[in-house]
C-alpha cells in the first residue's frame, strides 16, 4: 500500500507540475488561428518551439507512465478517485504560479468536482 | 455573441473533446495494462514492462487518444484559464455515469447519483466564472 501511496503523490505531482508548465508555455505561444490542420500544425510547431513545453513533457511523461505502473498495481477504481487531488493541487498552482484570478466561486466549483469525482468513483459502477 | 460568451462556447466545445479523448484513452490503457499484468520495479521489470506496453495495441490506442486530448487541451488553455479547463473535464464523470445507465443498462446507486450531481454543480459554478482572468497572447503569428 506505501508503494501506491508514494507513487499517487509522484504522478498527482508530475501530472500537476506538467500540466502548469504546458498552459503557461501555451498562454506565450497564443491560441490557434483556426482549426485547419495546416493551422493546427502551425499552433503545434510553435508550441514545441517554447521552452515551457519541453519542461512540462518530461514530467507528463512521468506521470503517464507512473499512471501505468499504477494501473497493474491498483483497481481503477482506486488509482483514479485518489487522483481527484490533482483538481486541488493544480488550482493552488494555478492561482499562485499562474497568478489566475481564482474567485470563491471557481473554488467552490473546484472543491465540488473533487469530492464528486471521489464519491462517484468510490461507488463503483453499481 | 459576445466576445466572453464565444469565449466560453468554445471552451465548452473544447472542453467535450477532451472528455472522449481521455476517457477512451484511459480505457484502453487500463486494458492494455491488465493484459499486460503487474509491472515489478526492478531494471528487467521496467525492460519487460517498456517491451510489453510498445507491443499492445491497446496502449497505442489509447496514446492517440491521448495526443488528440493534449492537443484539445492546449488548445483550449491557450485562451482559457488552467483553472477552468481542469474541472471543466471532470464533466467526463457525469457522461460516463450516463453512458452506464443507456448503453450497459446498469444500477446507479443513490451515492453515486449524488457525486454526479456534485461534480455538474461544481462544473456549473466554475463555468459561470470568467473564462479567462490573464492577458493572453494574441492567435498564433504565421
Amino acid at each position: 500500500m506505501t508503494r501506491v501511496i508514494l507513487m499517487l503523490i509522484f504522478f498527482v505531482l508530475c501530472n500537476t507540475g506538467g500540466e502548469l508548465a504546458m498552459s503557461y508555455g501555451v498562454k506565450q505561444v497564443g491560441e490557434p488561428q483556426s482549426f485547419r490542420p495546416l493551422a493546427l500544425l502551425r499552433f503545434v510547431w510553435a508550441a514545441a518551439r517554447n521552452s515551457w513545453l519541453w519542461v512540462a513533457l518530461p514530467l507528463l511523461a512521468a506521470s503517464f507512465y507512473s499512471l501505468l505502473i499504477l494501473f497493474s498495481w491498483a483497481p481503477v477504481s482506486v488509482v483514479i478517485p485518489a487522483s481527484a487531488s490533482n483538481y486541488i493541487v493544480g488550482t493552488f498552482g494555478a492561482k499562485y504560479l499562474l497568478k489566475e484570478d481564482v474567485s470563491f466561486k471557481r473554488w467552490l466549483g473546484v472543491v465540488l468536482v473533487c469530492a464528486g469525482v471521489t464519491v462517484v468513483l468510490l461507488t463503483g459502477k453499481g | 455573441m459576445s466576445h466572453e460568451h464565444r469565449l466560453r462556447f468554445k471552451t465548452l466545445v473544447m472542453v467535450l473533446l477532451m472528455v472522449v479523448c481521455a476517457n477512451t484513452g484511459d480505457l484502453m490503457l487500463a486494458r492494455g495494462m491488465k493484459q499486460i499484468g503487474n509491472v515489478e520495479i526492478s531494471v528487467p521489470g521496467l525492460r519487460h514492462a517498456l517491451l510489453s506496453t510498445i507491443q499492445s495495441g491497446s496502449i497505442w490506442i489509447g496514446i492517440l487518444f491521448l495526443i488528440g486530448f493534449t492537443l484539445c487541451y492546449m488548445t483550449a488553455v491557450s485562451w482559457a484559464d488552467y483553472s477552468f479547463v481542469m474541472p471543466a473535464g471532470a464533466f467526463g464523470y457525469a457522461v460516463q455515469t450516463m453512458l452506464a445507465i443507456v448503453v450497459l443498462h446498469e444500477l446507479v446507486s443513490p451515492k453515486r447519483w449524488i457525486g454526479v450531481a456534485m461534480i455538474c454543480v461544481g462544473v456549473l459554478l466554475v463555468g459561470q466564472t470568467k473564462p479567462n482572468t490573464t492577458n493572453n497572447a494574441g492567435p498564433v503569428s504565421p
